[in-house]
């Protein structure tokens, strides 16, 4: 029973102290934003991973999420709700939640893994130190262009999601599920409101931090060998989605039911 | 085991203030891993424009003394001083000043595996001097041939030998014309002659530029040749240091053992 409480505490106390840590890494990240400039090119390159190197995941992940929306709204819409909401329930799943979340979850997961292991590989091999050595900092020089990287590219990636997956539940539900293209269009228009898809890009602008820091922490923090790196990678992509999730919840709160209603 | 053998007690290499002394000075650095003791109570003096050799067997710590001397690790207690400051008080950005007037050379090379050879040894220069392109590379290359990789600038490290990575890394180390340089053993991995040039290197650089330098190596031909003064470090302390010729006459036990390769002696085989 005491080494179970003392357990528990050790956990618990390992938890505060590593978001302590994360929260001053993050910190430390923004007071090295004044350096980007003087990093762009590394800050280009980086978005340049997050958004060329994930195009064709995100192409099919968002043409099936349209396509299944659309099977399964008309599936569940069947003779209590007429076929002209289809585009409506489509549209609004998809720019609240679907996109941000989908493609927090599996383009994040990807980078955030990438991140991980790239940054606890330098770590385990001795490249962070040799960079600190040469009095470059490591947050300035890897975390802070990783950081804006993910937190610029994410929401452009939703929209690439949010269209795509429209497209894909527009083709499916004209193709396969005998709904008029016309019908489709007037119900995306009916209820289109802007603040849908603000408020799905202002969540996965926090997504997109939520998987760099994520990632670049627990990378910076890795022990051991290759084992280790793959530990680090393991925990840092489990942190990540379940954060995302978590914040999601959060966020929906503060936006849909605070700030867009008044 | 050890009572059979006289050894002498731990030299004193206090300086009375350290403030003062011109060089570095590691006062009483214990170190622990978990539960394992790797440093303890170590002191050791550096004096400015010498080269010290740290001898001592495999897995006693002179990595991670190297380490400390930097900063990399923060000792569990003691302190130690570079030219009269104190590093463990220092602000974030005191440190990267002092950092930029040394050199270090990582006992696994540990050179940045996304860049070419050219960009690991211009990436300091690229940082903190306003040089232009060609300059920059230029001074990498005249690097890289001091160390006999000409022709190896546009090499990613996957590329290189074990031997050649470890020149990278001095060459990366040098590029910025240290005041002091650590060297984890510079020459472990290489040929004899290859070696040999590169003691030849450090000893030009120690003449012409005036370096400081710490030189952590086994390669006993080496050490004698490069050396000013020499240190063991045997069970996290330093228990002997002196000059070159001192080294060589000395019948403290462990120093004869280890320069004579011997299994026999009071370090033990194992
Ligand atoms: N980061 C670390 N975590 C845990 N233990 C460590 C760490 N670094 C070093 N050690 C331990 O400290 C001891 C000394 O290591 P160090 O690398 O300094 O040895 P060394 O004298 O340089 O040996 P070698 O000549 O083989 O390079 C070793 O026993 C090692 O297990
Ligand atoms: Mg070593």
């Amino acid at each position: 029973m005491r080494t179970l409480i003392e357990r528990l505490g050790g956990s618990v106390y390992r938890g505060f102290s590593s978001a302590g840590r994360g929260v001053s890494l993050l910190r430390s990240i923004f007071l090295a934003t004044r350096y980007a400039w003087k990093m762009r090119t590394e800050i280009l390159e980086q978005m340049h991973v997050v958004l060329v190197g994930s195009m064709p995941l995100v192409i099919v992940t968002s043409v099936f999420v349209g396509a299944v929306t659309a099977v399964q709204a008309v599936y569940q819409m069947q003779a209590y709700v007429p076929m002209k909401f289809l585009g409506t329930v489509i549209s609004k799943s998809v720019f609240i939640e679907l996109g941000p979340v989908l493609m927090a979850l599996v383009v994040g997961s990807r980078l955030c893994a990438f991140y991980a292991a790239e940054l606890g590989t330098m770590k385990v091999t001795e490249q962070l130190d040799a960079m600190s050595i040469m009095a470059i900092d490591p947050v300035s020089y890897l975390a802070m262009p990783r950081f804006w990287a993910a937190v610029l590219m994410i929401p452009v990636v939703t929209i690439f999601c949010d269209v795509i997956a429209i497209v894909g539940g527009y083709l499916a539900s004209v193709v396969t599920l005998d709904i008029s293209s016309g019908t489709f269009i007037e119900g995306l228009q009916m209820f289109y409101k802007h603040t849908d898809l603000l408020g799905g890009l202002i969540k996965s602008i926090f997504f997109g931090a939520i998987i760099a820091l994520s990632g670049i922490y627990f990378g910076f923090n890795t022990q051991g060998g290759a084992e280790g790196v793959g530990r680090a990678t393991m925990t840092a992509v489990v942190g990540s989605c379940l954060s995302v999730l978590v914040a999601d919840y959060l966020l929906a709160i503060v936006l849909f039911q605070i700030v867009f209603e008044h | 085991m050890e009572a059979q053998y006289n050894i002498p007690p731990v030299p004193d290499q206090k300086v009375a203030d350290p403030t003062n002394f011109d060089g570095i000075v590691v006062e009483g650095i214990s170190k622990s891993f978990g539960s394992k003791q790797v440093l303890e109570d170590a002191n050791l003096l550096i004096h400015k424009g010498e080269t010290l050799v740290i001898i001592g067997r495999s897995g006693e710590g002179k990595s991670v003394l190297l380490k400390h001397i930097v900063r990399l690790l923060e000792p569990d207690c003691g302190r130690i001083w570079v030219e009269g400051q104190e590093i463990s008080q220092m602000e974030k950005r005191e440190l990267m000043e002092l950092r930029k007037k040394f050199g270090f050379l990582f006992q696994g090379a540990a050179l940045f595996d996304s860049m070419n050879i050219c960009k690991n040894v211009g990436l300091m220069l690229a940082e903190h001097m306003n040089w232009s392109e060609e300059r920059l590379r230029e001074r990498a290359c005249e690097c890289l041939s001091m160390v006999g990789l000409d022709g190896a600038a546009d090499k990613l490290p996957s590329e290189l030998s074990g031997g050649m990575k470890k020149r990278a890394g001095l060459a990366r180390a040098i590029v910025m014309e240290p005041e002091y340089i650590l060297y984890d053993e510079p020459t472990t991995g290489l040929d004899p002659i290859t070696g040999d040039a590169i003691n030849d290197l450090i000893i030009k650089l120690q003449k012409e530029l005036g370096v400081t330098s710490i030189v952590v190596t086994h390669d006993m031909p080496s050490a004698f040749k490069i050396a000013d003064r020499m240190a063991m470090l045997s069970r996290g302390k330093i228990v002997f240091s002196g000059t070159v010729d001192e080294v060589r006459q000395t019948d403290h036990p462990m120093v004869r053992q280890f320069i004579e390769g011997n299994s026999q002696g009071p370090l033990g085989a194992f």
